[in-house]
């Protein structure tokens, strides 16, 4: 019996009519689909599918123009954004940029694979033609002379950079209230936070805004609000995707990573704006395999297809701090995986809890010079003063919200002559210590599992005024930065909260580059995962609440 | 109103605005974003280093005062020098650097510190870094990492500038120099404690009087504008133990090192467009104590003379402060050298010890070397001054001599290939220091611009090592090699140069009596004064091409002969 049902939402049957009916293993091909995906509407409890090669699909079989797609997607954009407020900025050049696609289909030219898909942009990755403020005021209404490396493969893969997407100010924050501008909420529970600092590429998914997103990941950034989304989140292996373009918080943590409401659609984003980038030196020369090869369809899975997958558990992720009913659901996605073949066994990181305290000091340190250069110089909002220090101080102490000023003084402390062998230095020589003991755990076993985030969404404002309790709601995804690993977070179940229960995460750590085995895994789990539809009512309404 | 003008720093550099660059440089813009960033070529734009000048007799009184001091005071010099690399393109991007080009008009993204833009090593910046560091003797950082130094400044555009801190690329080295014979000469070696990479930062520039400026004064009262070409070119920071006792040996380790980054060809030296910059730590103490003394930064040095200068001032301040009991008076800090008025003045005081709260560099992986690389580079070196100098030495040359040819490295260049052509070791520099260097002097030509080739030179002296010119001839033959071009033998042919044999001269000789029998006569007679007018009726119908000398042998035998 799957324990992801132990706690089922409360309204569970506005969504799942056939929720009391269990199901056994998918008859139809999930890569293959030729289902419209104009129908949005959860009304099956069939597993999710990817909505980027149905869409491919539909368009190349006429069935369905990108135009009408497009038009689809941004009415319900703009019917769930007054109350979401996922989006900064949205594009004017949509229905263009569809329109010339379907150009193309018309005169039977190639498409490429992004073809007609809506991809919402987390607003600290750099755009060319909209605006990349990285939800500060320090950059408001500044428009970069370049695309980010991530946003020039979408383009050039034909997908449609549907707008930018909401986030904590330089994506220093876990719930988007750290944005300057607006306070996302989040789809399953408008009184709720998507989780940060992607909370706006999270909740625009979840909500179906845009088909994929792009967001970053330095100490959680994707895979948490994926949580508190219900979608899927895709932290990348450090060096996989380049960073060129993404506005740097802590530059050795960074990451891009994709949001979709499928394992297969992460996948496909991934192989698209994955691979060495000159105009970034720390970006890998590694070879980029097509993820979505390995995807097996529901029909052709095996009664246990991860026979022999051996799959850690991590002790330290499932103690004190951690909610019940997140303990529970993840327990219970982990008898799933038992049952799909998997040999499970319990593995112990002890420099598991070291991870939080490092990386803050390190994430610090890095920001507090990473934001060195919005001094309202050469671009920027630019303070009247009558000194240089007055313009540095004014411009800065205008232009930054208290989050960041709070750690570009952590990371100033801790870099400051006397302190830094006491802390960053020590935090590195921990930086080094998780990584080798993810090593050791990683040889053992091919994934590592956890909790995406010890707790489920939570109110807006719950933990404004509290940054400790916010900052250890990191505690399950920091360590993967430090170690630079891949991880994978998908939704596995429910707990109770909002008006329909809330989503909860399940983490996979994979072994550097290792993407393609995370994304098998997932895919495999979220195809049998039964009974569970990952559409929030915001959306199965058809209206907003 | 200051508020008013601090928005034009912004105001103005609105040119950097990425919009507006986008519209601007469209093209050119992502041209540059697209070119390889390792680049093999480097910029030849040398000229040839002066010669350090410093009156030695100077003022009496200012020599004696400074004579008596440097009896009782000993002075520590070190210096820290920025070598501005002749790479094509910037350190960090693909942005050329040309000196003097309009503001903001080389910059891109990288350089300018725009959100989320990245930086690349470019791999000739640690090729030059690896050349230099083997030139200067030191031990190279096999694994070397990029730190950023962090410190607010408008021409500063990240905030931090990527530098080496802890680990340079190159240590615990040494540069040899030979001093001035003029000056007494001697041979001095200098510590070299490291060698690092780092990249320039921008100008400031003030709008009113379009100079550049160092230093940032308020209250502000007029424009700043910022220009941003220069920043991210690379730069090697070379800094020497505190070796120097003079403002002259300090002057020649500077002039040494810029003949070294010339040698290797890694950057074109020049101190006036800054491409080599000194700046320089003094202090004093008295002699026989081994606690140094308080130490002085001074800069805008731009010149090796001004060097010489402002140090020999300075140890002549510093020990008059010293020997009047105010040494308390000598404090930390950065003083300015005054050109017009030839002192050192106050710029700033030091507040205490700068914190740039350096940590490597998370956007660049390490730099790591490995010994084939190494040993690739250090087999490509050219043959450096030191060594020219000692093989110089050892061909026999003075050290006057020595020292004029090995200067320049074009200068080297063209005696070694005229030697290489067979010419005589002695008369080859002879040449080229005398009327080579006088006519390069007068018509304001490097050695690579005159129309003279060094075989052709080799072929003069040649020629009249050989008898076939005069060396009055050749002299002629010379100007017009400098000036035209052509060949010594070509120019012989041409205007019938070719000194004439000694039957030819018997012949003249004959012809001259026989068309002067009257003087024969009286010379025989003993007027023996006339011999002068022979050789000079002789010369006249021989057109300067006989051999005076030999003219004279045979005039002289066949006057007395018959007598």
């Amino acid at each position: 019996m799957l324990s992801t049902l132990h706690h089922p939402p409360r309204r569970l049957s506005r969504f799942f009519p056939a929720n009391n009916k269990p199901r056994h293993f998918h008859t139809k091909p999930v890569l293959s689909s030729s289902q419209p995906v104009t129908d949005q509407s959860p009304s099956s409890t069939s597993p999710p599918e990817s909505q980027i090669l149905s869409i491919h699909h539909s368009l190349l079989s006429r069935e369905v123009t990108a135009t009408q797609l497009a038009e689809t997607y941004l009415s319900r954009l703009k019917l769930a954004e007054p109350q979401l407020k996922s989006f900064i900025h949205v594009s004017n050049n949509v229905l263009k940029e569809a329109q010339s696609i379907d150009d193309k289909i018309k005169r039977n030219e190639n498409v490429g694979p992004l073809a007609g898909v809506l991809v919402g942009v987390k607003d600290n990755i750099c755009t060319v033609d909209m605006p990349s403020t990285a939800g500060s005021r320090v950059l408001e209404n500044y428009r970069p002379p370049f695309d980010a490396t991530a946003v020039k493969k979408v383009k050039e893969f034909d997908g449609i950079v549907v707008g930018k997407t909401n986030l904590d100010e330089f994506g220093m924050g876990s719930t988007t209230e750290s944005s300057s501008f607006q306070v996302t909420a989040n789809p399953w529970d408008i009184s709720r936070v998507p989780g940060g600092s992607s909370g706006g590429s999270a909740a625009a998914v979840s909500a179906r805004q845009c088909v994929v997103s792009l967001g970053s990941d330095t100490g959680g950034s994707v895979r948490q609000p994926a949580s508190f989304c219900g979608v899927v989140g895709l932290k990348p292996t450090y060096g996989r995707v380049s960073r060129y373009g993404l506005i740097a918080y802590a530059s050795s943590l960074d990451v891009i990573g994709c949001f979709g409401s499928s394992v297969a659609d992460t996948g496909i984003l991934l192989s698209a704006i994955s691979g060495h980038d000159r105009l970034d030196a720390t970006s890998s020369k590694q070879e980029v395999p097509d993820f979505t090869s390995q995807l097996i369809s529901a029909a052709l899975l095996e009664s246990k297809p991860l026979k022999g997958l051996k799959v850690g558990v991590i002790r330290e992720t499932l103690e004190n701090g951690v909610d019940s009913g997140v303990k529970s659901t993840v327990l219970g996605a982990v008898s799933h995986l038992e049952e799909l073949g998997c040999t499970l066994s319990e593995v112990s990181l002890p420099s598991f809890s070291l991870g939080l305290p490092a990386y803050y000091i390190l994430a610090s340190s890095e920001s507090s010079s990473n934001l060195s250069r919005y001094d309202g110089v050469r671009y920027g909002n630019q303070a009247a003063a009558e000194d240089l220090n007055a313009l540095y101080g004014d411009s800065r102490a205008k232009g930054f919200g208290s989050e960041v000023k709070m750690r570009i003084l952590m990371g100033t402390y801790a870099l400051s002559a006397g302190y830094y062998d006491a802390y960053y230095k020590r935090a590195q020589q921990v930086r080094t210590l998780i990584q080798k003991s993810f090593k050791t755990a990683l040889d053992e076993n091919d994934i590592l599992i956890s909790p995406a985030a010890p707790s489920a969404a939570y109110k807006i404002g719950e933990k404004k005024n509290d940054p400790l309790a916010m900052y250890s709601g990191d505690i399950m995804t920091v360590n993967v930065n430090l170690a630079g690993l891949p991880a994978l977070v998908l939704p596995c179940g429910f707990v109770e909260g909002g008006p329909v229960g809330l989503p909860v995460g399940l983490q996979m750590i994979g072994a550097a580059f290792d993407e393609g085995k995370l994304l098998k895994v997932g895919h495999i789990f979220e195809q049998t995962l039964q009974g569970c539809r990952f559409v929030p009512p915001l959306i199965a309404d058809g209206i907003p609440q | 109103m200051a508020s008013f003008l601090f928005r034009t720093i912004q105001s103005h550099s609105f040119l950097l605005c990425p919009t507006t660059l986008l519209r601007r440089n469209n093209g050119a813009f992502y041209c540059s974003m697209k070119s390889t960033h390792t680049q093999t070529a480097t910029q030849e734009k040398q000229q040839p280093p002066p010669k350090i000048k410093s009156s030695p007799q100077g003022n009496q009184a200012k020599t004696r005062t400074l004579d008596r001091i440097s009896k009782e005071y000993e002075a520590i010099i070190g210096i820290e020098t920025h070598v501005q690399l002749s790479t094509l393109t910037k350190a960090f991007c693909t942005c050329p650097y040309n000196y003097g080009a309009q503001p903001n008009t080389s910059v891109c993204p990288i350089c300018m510190g725009l959100p989320g833009a990245l930086p690349v090593v470019n791999s000739k910046v640690v090729e030059f870094a690896v050349k230099l560091g083997l030139a200067l003797n030191c031990k190279l950082s096999f694994n070397s990492k990029f730190d950023r130094k962090q410190y607010f400044y408008p021409d500063l555009p990240k905030g931090y500038q990527i530098s080496q801190f802890d680990i340079p690329i190159a240590t615990g080295g040494y540069l040899d120099v030979d001093l001035p014979v003029e000056y007494g000469g001697g041979h001095r070696r200098f510590g070299i404690t490291r060698v690092h990479m780092e990249e320039d930062a921008g100008k400031l520039l003030h709008a009113d009087d379009g100079e550049y400026s160092q230093e940032i004064t308020f209250p502000i009262i007029y424009a700043l504008q910022v220009d941003l070409n220069r920043a991210g070119v690379p730069l090697l920071e070379i800094v020497s133990e505190p070796d120097m006792r003079t403002g002259l040996e300090a002057a020649e380790y500077a002039a040494e090192l810029q003949r070294l980054v010339r040698y290797l060809g890694v950057s074109n030296g020049n101190m006036q467009e800054g491409s080599l910059r000194c700046d320089v730590n003094v202090s004093i103490r008295p002699v026989g104590q081994s606690k140094f003394g308080t130490k002085v930064e001074i800069k805008n040095l731009n010149s090796f003379s001004s060097i010489n200068r402002a140090i020999d001032f300075e140890i002549a301040r510093q020990a008059l402060l010293y020997s009047q009991g105010k040494a308390d008076q000598i404090v930390q800090e950065t003083r300015l050298w005054e050109e017009g008025s030839q002192k050192t003045v106050t710029m700033r005081k030091k507040e205490g010890l700068a914190d740039y709260r350096y940590f490597p560099e998370p956007d660049l992986p390490e730099v790591i070397l490995n010994k084939e690389y190494v040993d690739s580079i250090q087999s490509s070196l050219p043959e450096l001054p030191e060594m020219k100098r000692r093989r110089y030495e050892e061909m026999g040359l003075s050290m006057q001599d020595v020292l004029f040819l090995a200067n320049d490295i074009n200068v080297a260049r063209f005696f070694d290939a005229t030697i290489g052509k067979g010419a005589d070791v002695k008369l080859a520099a002879n040449w080229i220091m005398g009327d080579i260097a006088a006519h390069m002097k007068n018509e304001k030509l490097t050695i690579n611009e005159i129309k003279l080739s060094a075989a052709e030179l080799a072929e003069l002296i040649a020629s009249i090592k050989g008898a076939t010119i005069s060396g009055k001839i050749g002299k002629e033959i010379l100007f017009e090699l400098m000036a035209k071009g052509g060949t010594v033998n070509g120019i012989i042919k041409e205007k019938d140069l070719v000194q004439a044999n000694p039957s030819e001269i018997e012949k003249m000789v004959d012809k001259v009596f026989s068309e002067n029998p009257k003087q024969l006569e009286q010379y025989r007679g003993g007027k023996t004064k006339l011999q002068g007018f022979f050789a000079g009726q002789v010369m006249k119908i021989s057109k300067g091409k006989a051999n005076p000398g030999l003219l004279n042998k045979i005039l002289l035998e066949k006057l007395n002969a018959k007598s």
